[in-house]
């Protein structure tokens, strides 16, 4: 069953690119779908109206990297029924969280020329480390027929169908010959979360591990064999610190090689 | 080792010149030819529109997580070993629409799913290949629950066999008993052979379908020296196997060894990344998705492979009961080699080491079976139990 009235959609921004929200513009065809189905009551890269909450369904995307967005994301969720975060940013800390391997305030003096102005936490991290998050879409950036997916999933009352399992099982639908085998291109495909339809190795490319962490990840095995056909542990170290760095396994992973 | 017979049936020669009339009188018949060809550094099997396609002075090294193409001394259209897919990508499809349904002023209405079936013929098949075919035959044509898509798309499926010449490095069908020479559910099965100047292809016929094709094409009946010369090729390949797995007793060898250290150890090694179960041509399984539009108005559902080492495989409600890789690994292996003779009375491994070369760790099903095997019946201490546990 449809749900009955329109729902509120909103959509939230901290710290991020603005790709995965700009995914919702881009679906084009399915836009209008989109505007009929949900009520868009807060989307700024879309509109300035601006309708009050509580909203039934909030996409969150970014990352908490300030004290102010800690704030913030709390009174978001407060004001949402359904909180979907979007994108490596907000489900992983994203590109920004490499941060956290270092120490902030270095950086901060560095950079700008009075350091006393930026109010920055240490730490990027995920929406999950601050407030309860119902659904978490992965991706950097995120799939749009994934967004639409979780957004008619919400609407249609049933769980979205984003799996969580390898890279390698889209690789394999699509008749993709394996890279990491044929051609000896270290991948990351095997412990990375499908849902991009494996664009990456259908261009003889290794995956870059976008979509971050599958589940169960066996990252120790995978880097055991790239490092078997020429990689070194500092581009094992790289290959595990894009998007994804701050995932637990990603994150451990990349230590490990660090270390050596 | 015996020689392998050819003398059942009457046999053909086609020349190596006339073999593009293969294709002519195929394509004549309303067939797509599918079959094997060069893309992205591997032989993978794909609509061919002429005889140019064909994977021509090409063979493959394979091994363990690995597989590269490299030139043969000869112009051999068939001198590889079995690349990344299988025909069970043309009959039990990746996905697939089972149905859909749309709701118009207040009324459903329910379409089927995908369309007609094509008339495939593929050519190249190898032995083991025939073997992993009645195996899927059996998962989905007998019994109380037929699958019309299958039915459908195997019954239009015209197959020409190609006797193994060249096995690869993971090739293991001669302990398998599925190979290398093709023996049932063929059309026609060709042997190519090339020797003393000559390159000829021995042809058998295995149905009056293919026998009728085989009139279109050549007339010339093969001698007792032509025969000869094409069992010396199947008996090479024999000889040849890349891997070995003793297959006798296995079904109760893994089933009294559930508890044996050698599944931690592969499961450190596993990514349960899926790739032998995608690449092994008797595995079956699929899942189940309902797409909707957002208007609530539409409805597909979709059946897509599936695999026994997601966690969504067996999540039965509230969590996974295989949640370790540990345990999805001995239950795919469990399957393959024990199982599966309880449920469809034959082994469900063919021996095609695709599940060898394609894991990108390269995780050895034969060595797996050894190392058992050699321990048999060795389980973990509860000080090693204790151990494995700790983080």
């Amino acid at each position: 069953m449809a749900v009955k009235h329109k729902p509120k959609l909103a959509v939230w921004k901290f710290a991020s690119c603005d790709g995965c929200q700009l995914s919702l513009l881009d679906c084009e065809e399915e836009l209008l779908a989109v505007a009929g189905a949900v009520d868009i009551a807060n989307f700024p890269e879309a509109t300035r109206a601006v309708v009050r909450g509580p909203y039934d369904l909030s996409l969150v995307e970014g990352s908490i990297t300030t004290p102010r967005d800690a704030e913030r994301i709390h009174q978001v969720r407060r004001a949402s029924k359904y909180l979907v975060t979007i994108g490596a940013c907000a489900t992983a800390g994203g590109i920004q969280a490499l941060r956290n391997f270092k120490e902030v305030k270095e950086f901060i003096s560095i950079v700008y020329a009075t350091p006393g102005y930026i109010e920055a936490l240490n730490k990027s991290t995920p929406i999950s480390d601050q407030v309860f998050v119902d659904f978490e879409l992965q991706g950097c950036p995120i799939n749009k027929y994934q967004l639409l997916e979780v957004i008619s999933a919400y609407l249609n009352r049933r769980k979205p169908n984003t799996p969580p399992y390898s890279v390698c099982l889209e690789c394999k639908r699509r008749a993709t010959v394996c890279v990491m085998v044929a051609h000896g291109t270290p991948c990351l495909g095997p412990v990375t979360q499908a849902g991009c339809g494996a664009i990456c190795p259908s261009y003889n490319r290794g995956c870059y591990g976008c979509f971050g962490p599958k589940e169960t990840p066996n990252t120790a095995a995978l880097a055991k064999r790239c490092a078997r056909i020429g990689m070194s542990d500092p581009d094992l170290v790289r290959a595990f610190r894009t998007y994804n760095s701050y995932s637990e396994p990603f994150r451990r992973e990349s230590i490990a090689h660090e270390q050596k | 080792m015996s020689m392998p017979m050819f003398s059942l049936t009457e046999c053909f020669i086609l020349s190596q010149k006339s073999f593009p009339r293969l294709f002519e009188v195929l394509q004549a018949k309303g067939y797509q030819v599918i079959g094997p060809t060069v893309r992205d550094g591997a032989v993978v099997y794909e609509q061919l529109s002429s005889v140019d396609e064909l994977p021509c002075g090409w063979q493959d090294d394979q091994g363990g997580g690995t597989y590269r193409l490299k030139r043969r001394a000869d112009n051999a259209l068939f001198g590889y070993g079995v690349g990344p897919h299988s025909w069970k990508k043309l009959l039990h499809l990746p996905a697939y629409c089972l149905w859909s349904a749309q709701t118009e002023n207040g009324k459903l209405q329910i379409a089927p799913g995908d369309g007609p079936a094509p008339k495939l013929a593929f050519l190249g098949v190898r032995s083991c290949e025939l073997h992993a075919l009645a195996i899927q035959d059996k998962v989905f044509l007998r019994g109380k629950y037929v699958d019309p898509a299958y039915r459908q798309r195997r019954e239009n499926a015209l197959i020409v066999a190609v006797n193994c010449a060249q096995p690869s490095g993971t090739c293991f069908c001669v302990s398998m008993n599925t190979g290398p020479k093709a023996s049932f559910s063929f059309d026609l099965a060709l042997t190519e052979v090339i020797e003393s100047g000559q390159h000829f292809f021995l042809v058998e016929t295995g149905s009056p379908q293919g026998a009728e094709l085989l009139g279109q094409i050549t007339e010339q009946k093969a001698t007792q020296k032509d025969k000869d010369a094409a069992a010396r090729v199947v008996a090479n390949a024999a000889a040849h196997m890349g891997r070995t797995m003793e297959s006798a007793g296995i079904k109760d060898l893994l089933y009294r060894n559930y508890d044996h250290p050698r599944w931690e150890d592969v499961a450190a090694r596993c990514l349960s990344c899926a790739n032998c179960t995608m690449v092994c041509p008797t595995c079956f399984c699929t899942t189940v998705e309902d797409a909707t539009d957002l208007a609530g108005k539409q409805a597909s559902r979709w059946r897509k492979w599936d695999s026994c080492f997601t966690m969504d495989f067996s999540f039965i409600h509230g969590s996974s009961v295989r949640a370790s890789t540990k345990s999805r690994y001995r239950q795919w292996m469990t399957h393959k080699l024990a199982t599966w003779f309880d449920q469809f009375g034959t082994s469900g491994c063919v021996g095609c080491g695709r599940c060898i070369s394609w894991c990108p760790v390269g995780i050895d099903i034969t060595e797996e079976a050894r190392v058992i095997r050699q321990n048999d019946g060795i389980t973990l201490t509860k000080e090693q139990v204790h151990e494995n546990q700790k983080p």
